[in-house]
């Protein structure tokens, strides 16, 4: 622009306050652009509880559902199975089940779990997000994609890929055969566990 | 490129492979437009943005719509309800088409009004209505994407258009839709269309609209050639760069125009049914049409010009014709005087009436049909067309003997239109629209005659202050 008579302090000021605003403006009406790509109500809605009658499931059983799109698992171990499991240092990466992240305060025992028969997993290799398989003759999970080995309470043995055990969900006991996953138990259930 | 200009290190390295800078250096900061742009100049840059907005808009609907036609409607429904701001996303697409129309409209009347479809901006003006078509077909094509009871009976009717062609029509509707009735195949080649074809058909169109508007600079209210007069440089007089002068012009239309297209999505986006037609919020079926059918607003002038000739083939033939006439434009008005500044009062008087009458037929188009209305609708439509058959008639100063000819034969051809369709019911009507048709055609026609009216005034060789 010229800069003969004309009152250049305004006009920095104004091409100032311009790019401020139209730059504000600008960047503010992105905003729904990004949003709406997150996930929308109606997949937060379907991130609700589920509720599981396991009146049917018979010692050594697995059954698998799906639970905000991931398989959950849920197997009720025999007394063998509850026989294999142990907390050698040595055998597991986590043992004594440290890392906050992969379960519920309630669930940082030896069997993972609330009642040590009923064991409830999230069926996602820790590694790269595969989907283990039970491995009834071994007594463990082995995860095809990599090759990564978990025991019977979805702890990650020594020389597996995977760097963490086998997440387990929050979920409660409403009755005796009806779990709830997604919802913490209530303080008294968690002590009588 | 000269020296003073050359820049050193990595931009002109860029330069000297991909003229970037020399891009920008001849269409924005060394593009020299007229320095009397006014109010009616801001319509070029504001329907860039809108297609801006309509591609950003429409991106992010494609992620969230399905077309299928047992999901579309409920797809729609979900992007209102459960996306994040998705209603907001919508209204905004949904505000833009129209906004699209009202702003290209304007475009169109500016170049009437100044004469910018005249030598040398006749192919600027072609690539005009080339976009103008290709946006109708975009709009048409989206319209149809909700799966209501409108995007479906619109549909329906707009398609069986193609049907009432002579020998191939009825095999070319089958083929447009894909099924012998409106269904899936129709809405998934829409969305194809609608979303990826059209789109860039109308931005390749741009493309040139744009280059053919920079090789030939543009018009102006004056409608005078600032390449007439240049300095010793080679620079237009009366000229200034596009950048920062037009641009910094432009940011206040765009405030002005966001402030309103932000009132109308966040307070009436629907635009009491103009914008959004009630029935649209009622999905599709085939078995039930709407008690009252209209197209969108931006259709309703040459839907009424269909509804205005009660035959199937020859309504839809005058509807096409209504359009592709404006291609012919730059060659049936050759009146040397662009700008309606200088132009004579019958010019105006013509282009106010063909305003009226074109704003008329559009409020025609969304009322349900009467005998008053369709007699309008009649008259109107022959007043739209009458418009550039005046305008030839005013493209130089024609003999006494020519214009009466001219008017008779035009009131002639008038009249036996009516002929062919009076009968004991209608005959007043026909009577007295036919007297005020005709009297404005003589008058428009033979008062140059007797009169100053078509005197226009001298052009100035510089644009006026």
């Amino acid at each position: 622009m010229s800069t003969n008579n004309s009152d250049n302090h305004r006009r920095k000021f104004l091409t100032g306050t311009l790019k401020f605003l139209g730059g504000t403006g600008t960047a503010v009406t992105l905003w729904p652009f990004l949003s709406s790509m997150s996930p929308s109500s109606e997949a937060k809605a379907s991130g609700a509880p589920v509720k599981v009658d396991i009146s049917e499931l018979k010692n050594g059983e697995k059954i698998d559902l799906i639970w905000r799109k991931k398989p959950i698992w849920i197997v009720k171990r025999t007394e063998s199975m509850l026989a294999s499991i142990n907390t050698d240092e040595k055998k597991y990466k986590d043992a004594m089940s440290e890392n906050t992240e992969q379960q519920p305060e309630f669930a940082k025992n030896k069997y993972r779990s609330l009642k040590p028969e009923i064991l409830v997993l999230e069926g996602v290799c820790t590694h790269l997000g595969c989907n283990p398989a039970f491995q009834l003759s071994k007594n463990k999970f082995f995860c095809a994609c990599h090759g990564s080995s978990f025991d019977l309470a979805g702890k990650v043995e020594n020389g597996s890929p995977a760097g963490a055990n086998l997440k387990v969900p929050p979920y409660r006991f409403q009755d005796e055969n009806t779990i709830v996953i997604g919802e913490l138990p209530k303080i008294s259930e968690t002590k009588k566990g | 490129m000269d020296d003073k200009n050359k820049s050193t290190g990595v931009i002109s390295w860029i330069d000297e492979r991909l003229p970037i800078l020399s891009f920008i250096r001849n269409h924005l900061t060394h593009y020299y437009t007229p320095k009397n742009f006014n109010f009616w100049y801001f319509f070029g840059s504001l329907a860039f943005l809108i297609l801006f907005i309509q591609i950003f808009t429409g991106i992010f609907l494609a992620m969230h719509y399905k077309p299928d036609a047992n999901l579309a409607f409920d797809s729609v429904e979900y992007i209102m309800r459960d996306v994040n701001l998705g209603w907001l996303i919508r209204y905004m697409h949904s505000t833009g088409a129209s906004a699209f129309f009202i702003v290209i409209y304007l475009h169109m009347f500016r170049a009437l009004m100044y004469g910018s479809y005249k030598n040398p901006r006749e192919l600027l003006w072609l690539f005009g209505v080339f976009i103008y078509i290709a946006l109708m077909a975009e709009a048409f094509m989206g319209y149809l994407l909700p799966w209501g009871q409108m995007s479906y009976w619109g549909a329906q009717v707009i398609i069986n258009l193609f049907t009432t062609i002579p020998f191939i029509g009825p095999e070319l509707g089958i083929w447009i839709r894909g099924d012998f009735a409106i269904s899936d195949p129709t809405l998934t080649r829409f969305f194809a269309l609608h979303i990826v074809a059209v789109p860039m058909v109308i931005l390749l169109l741009v493309i040139l609209h744009l280059s053919a508007l920079h090789t030939v600079g543009s018009n102006n209210p004056d409608g005078i050639e600032i390449k007439k007069n240049k300095d010793a440089n080679g620079i237009p007089l009366d000229g200034i760069p596009f950048h920062p002068y037009y641009t910094v012009k432009d940011f206040v239309g765009i405030g002005v125009f966001l402030f309103l297209f932000a009132l109308i999505i966040f307070f009436i986006p629907e635009m009491g049914g103009f914008f959004l037609e009630h029935a649209n919020f009622i999905p599709a079926n085939p078995l039930v049409t709407p008690e009252h059918i209209a197209p969108v607003w931006y259709f309703t002038p040459f839907y009424s010009i269909l509804r205005a000739i009660p035959d199937p083939a020859y309504g839809a033939l005058a509807m096409a014709l209504s359009i592709i006439v404006l291609f012919f434009l730059p060659w049936i008005d050759k009146n040397p005087v662009k700008s309606i500044r200088y132009r004579s009062i019958l010019f105006k008087i013509n282009l106010f009436v063909f305003v009226i009458s074109f704003l008329i037929l559009g409020y025609l188009g969304v009322k349900a049909p009467t005998p008053l209305y369709n007699v309008l609708a009649l008259r109107f439509s022959e007043i739209y067309f009458i418009f550039f058959i005046l305008s030839y008639f005013y493209s130089k100063p024609r003999e006494k003997i020519f214009s009466y000819s001219f008017s008779g034969i035009l009131i002639i051809l008038i009249v036996i239109y009516d002929l062919m369709r009076v009968d004991s019911n209608n005959y007043i009507s026909i009577l007295i629209s036919l007297l005020i048709i005709c009297i404005f055609v003589a008058f428009m026609t033979l008062s140059p005659i007797y009169t100053n009216l078509n005197r226009e005034k001298e052009v100035p060789n510089r644009l006026t202050p």
